[in-house]
């Protein structure tokens, strides 16, 4: 009885303290966002943050605009309930990074101005390709969207201790979690259409911050608990899992063996395959990161954001491994997936028992718990809130400046457009997140990487590199590399025909594999090709200067 | 000389400049050794990924072999990914600071009042 009680005022306090440290924080951010806005007057303000911000400070906001919901709840979820599965993620995430630093950061920095569009369409027939890269653009981000807010929704429940049978303000676990992705949507489209890039950089270096100062505590602890030794740490994660030493070698999870059955086993191992491609190859299409290159002035301090940025990536990275074997070690597979089947809860609920065994009891746990609950939630509005600002000033500068107005709109009249577009793409990730909230976060962030992957790396690879690429290769690219993953996804066992799909009870699926990276990456690549030999097109004096811009910095915005 | 460009035409003066720089050897030698640098380090990391890949796949009796305690080969393969990772990120660091900035900066000096015919809207 008295345990009972002890945990009600436990959870209690967690709920007052996670709401507390969450409105300060949401506080702040819309200070900053105000404060921003003041300082937001042309469209370059609005889309590129006046690129008046520095190479380190860049790095910092891409970290947080990468480190999502899916790098901090996901892996550490992933790896918590499959083992060292999940430490392919992490990896993937981390290696992408060279694709962006070495092909692609510095020469989009140079030759484009607010959209991934602006380098593919340079060369070419605007209308066409501008329109394809809206729809790839907006198709990625909502992809990414849609992981992130069930992430939210995921955490709210666990936060607000509502457990089934109970309620919070009248709502139970089903409703406050509807009412947590239209809380966060509405959050994210305020940073957005109020404080613009400016805005959401702030809002992204400070979450940066929380989330590495909240992961370094947490791993510290964890490490503190078996005195720093990491072998001891796996070997008690490896024994609390069941699985023993499987636990910490790949194969749980991915790639699975079928004993008796090569086909299925065949298809597992491709999906690892799968995966391991999307992750590696998905970073350099993303167009929420690749628009983060503009806010800077140079193509050296684009350069610099990079450093800084995988530096901060990489060691957030490796900290998921504490976090995710902490979880399994000192909080157990089981009591994870009895709060969030897909192991989302993992790396709070380790909050929960760090705060309780170093910080004394219940109290110590609830205070640590609403800590990184705080922090998760920071987490996820700052990625949010650049997705939004990706796909709602492609939609503005791509679709209506260029596309609908052929070039004659004024700064005024997109930036106007570009805060309603904000409006709609936010009203239709809250839409869309309500039905996908039975999938793995970092699961759901690997279809968003497939899909970049599929769509947009081989127009953005060919438009920088093959002087023969033109208006047919690049709308052949994006609509077939991003058709190609969307359908494929669609007939998986993502989408149907398997426990864990989001439509459990229906079965449409005819295509084995979760991931689509394998097929629709060379795919995409091969519609490019193709779609450039059909043309005669060639634009001989543009490529120049493309070529001559991209690598110089000369003309540069 | 550019200062005898009629004023009536900066766009056809500012494309056959471009053409005119990206054809000389200056251009091409900075071509030739971002290219020389960028394309074989993006397959050889490309490789290593995929072969780590592989390995997590295939073999897998490989990959649970124990080092030091339950530290085994995946942890400490994953782990040479970051190390990787970061030593690619800084050699490419120092060789753009070194080999590529300069070149760069001393070809759009002299292209420098092209870029002034694109204006605020460019």
């Amino acid at each position: 009885m008295n345990t009972v009680l002890a945990a009600e005022a436990g959870s209690t306090t967690a709920r007052n303290l996670t709401i507390t440290l969450f409105l300060i924080f949401v506080a702040i951010t819309l200070a900053i966002t105000v404060w921003a806005s003041r300082q937001t007057k042309t469209a370059t303000d609005f889309y590129a943050g006046g690129r008046s911000f520095s190479g380190f400070q860049n790095g910092m906001a891409i970290g947080g605009d990468y480190m999502s919901a899916a790098s901090f709840l996901g892996i550490a979820g992933i790896i918590a309930l499959y083992g060292y599965d999940g430490f392919l993620y992490s990896i993937g995430f981390l290696v992408a990074w060279l694709v962006a630093l070495l092909l692609v950061a510095e020469l989009l920095r140079n030759s484009g101005r607010y959209t991934m569009a602006d380098v593919l369409a340079f060369r070419m027939r605007q209308r066409p390709v501008r329109t394809a890269a809206a729809v790839s653009t907006i198709t990625v981000s909502i992809f990414y969207l849609l992981a992130q807010m069930v992430g939210a929704g995921a955490l709210v429940a666990l936060l607000l201790g509502i457990k089934p049978g109970t309620t919070f303000l009248g709502m139970d676990a089903g409703t406050a979690k509807v009412a947590t992705i239209i809380m966060v949507g509405a959050l994210m489209i305020i940073y957005v259409t109020v404080g613009g890039m400016k805005g959401t950089t702030y809002v992204q270096i400070v979450k940066a911050f929380l989330l590495m100062t909240g992961a370094i505590v947490m791993t510290l602890l964890v490490l503190a608990k078996y005195k720093f030794n990491l072998s001891s740490l796996l070997g008690d994660a490896a024994s609390a899992s069941g699985k023993g030493s499987a636990f910490l070698e790949p194969g749980l999870r991915y790639g699975v063996e079928a004993p008796g059955d090569a086909l299925k086993t065949f298809y597992s191992k491709m999906d690892l395959l799968s995966l391991g491609i999307a992750l590696v190859l998905g970073t350099a299409g993303l167009p929420h990161i690749l628009i983060r290159f503009y806010t800077v002035p140079t193509a050296k301090a684009a350069r610099k954001s990079v450093l800084w940025a995988i530096g901060i990536i990489g060691t957030f990275y490796l900290l998921t491994l504490a976090l995710g074997f902490g979880a399994a070690a000192l909080v157990g597979g089981q009591a994870i997936t009895a709060q969030d089947k897909a192991g989302n809860t993992a790396a709070p609920q380790l909050a929960e028992a760090l705060g309780r065994d170093f910080f004394g009891g219940s109290l110590g746990g609830a205070t640590l718990l609403a800590i990184i609950a705080a922090v998760a939630f920071a987490t996820i509005l700052a990625v949010v809130a650049g997705l939004t600002l990706a796909s709602s000033s492609s939609l503005a500068h791509d679709f209506y400046a260029n596309v609908i107005k052929r070039g004659d709109a004024s700064e005024r009249q997109e930036v106007t457009v570009a805060r309603v577009s904000a409006l709609v793409i936010g009203a239709i990730a809250i839409a869309l997140s309500i039905y996908a909230q039975s999938l793995n976060v970092a699961f759901l962030v690997a279809l968003a990487f497939a899909v970049a992957a599929s769509g947009n790396l081989p127009a953005i690879l060919y438009s920088l590199f093959w002087k023969r690429f033109n208006t047919s290769g690049a709308v052949w690219a994006i609509y077939g590399g991003l058709l190609a993953a969307v359908v494929l996804v669609f007939f998986s066992p993502v989408v149907s025909g398997a426990p864990t799909a989001m439509f459990p009870k229906h079965d449409w699926h005819w295509f084995p594999l979760s991931n689509p990276g394998l097929i629709s990456i060379p795919f995409g690549f091969l519609c490019g090709w193709i779609g450039t030999v059909l043309s005669k097109e060639h634009d001989e004096d543009k490529y120049a200067e493309l070529e001559v811009r991209a690598l110089t910095g000369a003309g540069a915005h | 000389m550019s200062t005898d460009t009629p004023a009536s035409a900066p766009a056809e003066s500012a494309a056959e400049r471009y053409l005119a720089v990206q054809r000389s050897d200056e251009f091409a030698g900075l071509r030739r050794a971002l290219r020389g640098f960028v394309f074989p380090m993006t397959v050889a990391f490309f490789l290593w990924y995929a072969l780590y890949v592989i390995l997590s796949a295939y073999a897998r009796g490989f990959m649970g072999a124990k080092l030091i305690g339950n530290i085994n080969v995946a942890l400490v393969f994953g782990l040479l990914q970051f190390v990787s990772t970061f030593v690619i990120a800084w050699l490419y660091s120092r060789f753009a600071d070194r080999r590529i900035d300069p070149v760069a900066d001393r070809i759009r000096a002299e292209i420098g009042e092209v870029t002034h015919e694109h204006g605020p809207r460019g």
